[in-house]
């Protein structure tokens, strides 16, 4: 029986990249979904009616959701290139990191970029906090997962892009070279892995989609302010 | 060489009860260290530097941290026993979704019943947490467990919540054995396991704790 494989997704989410990655780098073929978010499918309502979200994951007619759940699996159900050592320490380490990419530098790096004034500031201190946890993770090693990419590099994949987007929208510096070296450095070497480099969005529309976030968010906060 | 099994915690904490309930499940021995969160233990703040928080396996020397992180590594290294998430990569996913859910979910709409001082706040944090537990026990079917015929890994994630479930129903004036009878059996079914009763907290003592905490924010 033929693997039907399918990835419904939007062309800019940050979680549906984590799983683009993962198929490529494991060799996996593929159908795309692109999904609008504003007239959701009924096929994306019917796989995921729980949380209505992309990315979807539907395998032989089996939809999961919700990206690290989907790692997961497909890193059970494909065996090569595995993205998780074997060792269960090393794979509680590596579920931890993710976990907080997504709980706490995600956030904090988003309301460095939403926020105003002093909130935008404190936004900075609480970033900075949390980079910096990163930054003595990756001290020694290329990538997160050693000498090759893995699940870690996987979750925290979108910094290497978003952040340089966001930098430039703002002009304000979040991931300073000086500041976090080893970070920096794995920002360049992760975004300009094969795969990685082919599979960003266009920075450009990327660029537009972010200005137009903010603008609309500072226009709603100052005429709320009234 | 025995295994050395160390777990902070404190003894209201609905984390930190899922993982006594895993290492019970195990029939591990382990050494329990409760902490004072007004007054870090160095050991905590050395084998948590990231959160500072609660609970913290410590597996020979190794700390892990996050609830259901600690529950699967708990799973993954005494595999020979009770097995808690399923051998099926599919079923394993779901398990995963279903704990995920349990986690972004409940504890943050439970607060809003029990920590709110607006009305309109509390009856939307009910209306919510009645939803979820429906969608919940939607997901149970006629299963005795999550875990279909044996107790698993979202039994385990949900479980511990039932304590508190007194304390919700006394500040949101509700019944949820009214609304979700078939989730209230099963909490009582997860009850008659060992590994659950000896690792649950009292309901009253955790509304009593409750109590505690609103009067001294004022809101009692």
């Amino acid at each position: 029986m033929g693997e039907e494989v399918k990835l419904f997704r939007t062309w800019s989410s940050s979680f549906a990249l984590r799983i683009v990655w993962a198929l490529k780098i494991k060799g996996i073929e593929y159908e795309t979904v692109f999904e609008d978010l504003s007239n959701k499918s009924p096929l994306l309502l019917q796989y995921n009616p729980v949380h209505k979200k992309v990315p979807i994951l539907v395998h032989n007619g089996k939809p999961i959701a919700e990206s690290f759940v989907i790692l997961e699996y497909i890193d059970e159900t494909w065996k090569q290139a595995p993205l998780l050592l074997e060792d269960p320490y090393e794979r509680a380490k590596a579920r931890f990191w993710a976990k907080f990419g997504d709980d706490k530098v995600l956030t904090s790096v988003w309301n460095v970029f939403i926020k105003q004034g002093k909130e935008q500031e404190e936004a900075l201190v609480a970033a900075t906090e949390n980079l910096k946890f990163l930054e003595e993770e990756m001290k020694g090693k290329k990538f997160f997962g050693g000498e090759r990419i893995g699940y870690v590099d996987l979750a925290l994949g979108f910094l290497a892009n978003l952040i340089s987007i966001f930098e430039e929208i703002i002009g304000l510096k979040i991931v300073d070279e000086e500041k976090f070296p080893s970070l920096y450095s794995w920002m360049q070497d992760f975004a300009e892995a094969p795969i990685i480099r082919d599979n960003w969005p266009p920075r450009d529309k990327m660029i537009v989609k972010f200005q137009a976030l903010l603008d609309a968010t500072i226009a709603s906060s100052s005429s709320s302010s009234k | 060489m025995a295994d050395e099994i160390v777990l902070l915690s404190t003894w209201p904490s609905m984390f930190g009860m899922r993982v006594r309930v895993a290492l019970a499940e195990k029939g591990l021995k382990y050494e329990y260290r409760e902490e004072d969160l007004g007054n870090k233990s160095p050991l905590l703040l050395l084998m948590n530097p990231v959160h500072k928080k609660i609970p913290v396996l410590i597996h020979n020397g190794k700390p892990i941290s996050e609830s259901m992180i600690i529950v699967e590594y708990i799973d993954e290294v005494w595999n020979h026993k009770s097995p808690l998430l399923p051998t099926d990569p599919f079923q394993r996913a779901q398990a995963r979704f279903w704990a995920d859910y349990v986690d972004k979910k409940l504890y943050d709409i439970g607060k809003k019943i029990i920590w709110s001082t607006k009305e309109e706040e509390q009856e939307t944090g009910k209306k919510e947490f009645l939803e979820c537990l429906k969608l919940l026990e939607g997901e149970l079917g006629d299963n005795p467990y999550f875990g279909g015929e044996n107790f698993g890994f979202v039994d385990v994630s949900l479980v511990t919540f039932s304590c508190l479930f007194h304390t919700f129903e006394s500040y949101g004036n509700f019944s949820i054995e009214t609304e979700c009878p078939k989730l209230v059996a099963w909490t009582k079914r997860c009850l008659e396991k060992e590994s659950v009763s000896s690792s649950l907290a009292d309901p009253h003592k955790i509304h009593d704790f409750a109590s505690g905490v609103r009067k001294r924010l004022g809101i009692e």
